[in-house]
């Protein structure tokens, strides 16, 4: 089984995320690769943060987060209608969005990793809230920036608990 | 001739963008009827008579690929075409719900032109 590299999770964060702007939301987008992320503590978010797991012989988890005011111009491009709040639908737009990002990124790794399956998406909207993914630190991080918005996608992969033992994490992730 | 559709997605975003594009494809419409999981999809089945059905694959309770089974082994619905529209690009699942009766495939992010164009012969 070939390994995944920090750059080919870059690569098909940016591929998937152009594919998703373009074709359904009809908004501008430059995408910022920004590196990998260290997280030790518990992270602290406000907005709105979208949750999609990828399991298989490899597991991991992709999560989108963004201000309200950008969850409700994504919601409102997706569906052709204003929202002035955070309410059901944009929510579901945000949950539709990661999972089509996040699904169209597990698509392409499956080229190197063979087939993975994908959860159904999980949607957090408050202020303060803390996000803990046991046993993950590295996070790739890809920045998408909309005009004067900015969504951050963050991915972490690793071998299923299974192969653990056999591929030191140092080795997964490699630029 | 009005045909009445199903679509089934977990997603309420989704149900209300493909009855948007069969509104916009001039597919000529009769009742569109939603499910957000294949449970659901066979529930209403049990009382609806549909002309297309719209399904995802990767849904909570009963994927699509368990509807489609379900669907295709129904003496009542099994010629009815089964356009799958989802995330999942595994080629594997493709040719699992192709091989179990799918009309056809699309695959999100999609444009309705993409979605016109697959329904093209099916209508």
């Amino acid at each position: 089984m070939e390994k995944v590299t920090q750059q080919d999770i870059e690569q098909a964060i940016s591929k998937a995320s152009r594919e998703v702007f373009e074709t359904m939301l009809n908004l501008p987008l430059e995408v910022k690769p920004a590196g990998m992320r260290k997280v030790i503590e518990p992270e602290t978010f406000h907005g709105v943060l979208a949750l999609v797991g990828v399991a298989g012989s490899w597991t991991g988890t992709g999560h989108m987060s963004c201000t309200p005011q950008f969850a409700q111009r994504l919601a409102g491009a997706l569906l052709m209608t204003e929202y002035d709040s955070v309410n059901e639908d944009v929510l579901d737009a945000v949950a539709e969005v990661a999972n089509m990002i996040i699904g169209n990124v597990k698509t392409i790794l499956e080229e190197k990793l063979g087939s993975l399956g994908l959860t159904v998406p999980t949607v957090i909207f408050g202020r303060n809230y803390q996000t803990r993914s046991a046993g993950v630190k590295d996070w790739v991080l890809v920045r998408l920036h909309s005009g004067d918005d900015r969504m951050d996608i963050n991915f972490c992969l690793m071998p299923s608990r299974v192969l653990a033992h056999m591929t030191p994490r140092s080795e997964i992730l490699t630029a | 001739m009005a045909l009445d559709v199903l679509i089934v997605d977990d997603s309420a975003a989704i149900r209300k963008i493909l009855h948007r594009v069969l509104v916009q494809a001039e597919v000529p419409l009769g009742k569109v009827h939603e499910a957000s999981d294949g449970n659901e999809a066979l529930e209403k089945l049990k009382t609806e008579k549909v002309g297309l059905i719209l399904s995802d694959i990767n849904m909570p309770n009963m994927d699509g690929i368990e509807f489609l089974t379900r669907i295709k082994s129904d003496e009542v619905h099994k010629r009815v075409p089964v356009l799958m529209v989802t995330t999942e690009g595994s080629q594997a699942k493709v040719m699992q719900a192709l091989e179990l009766g799918a009309a056809g495939y699309v695959k999100k992010p999609f444009t309705a032109d993409q979605i016109k164009e697959k329904l093209t012969g099916l209508i």
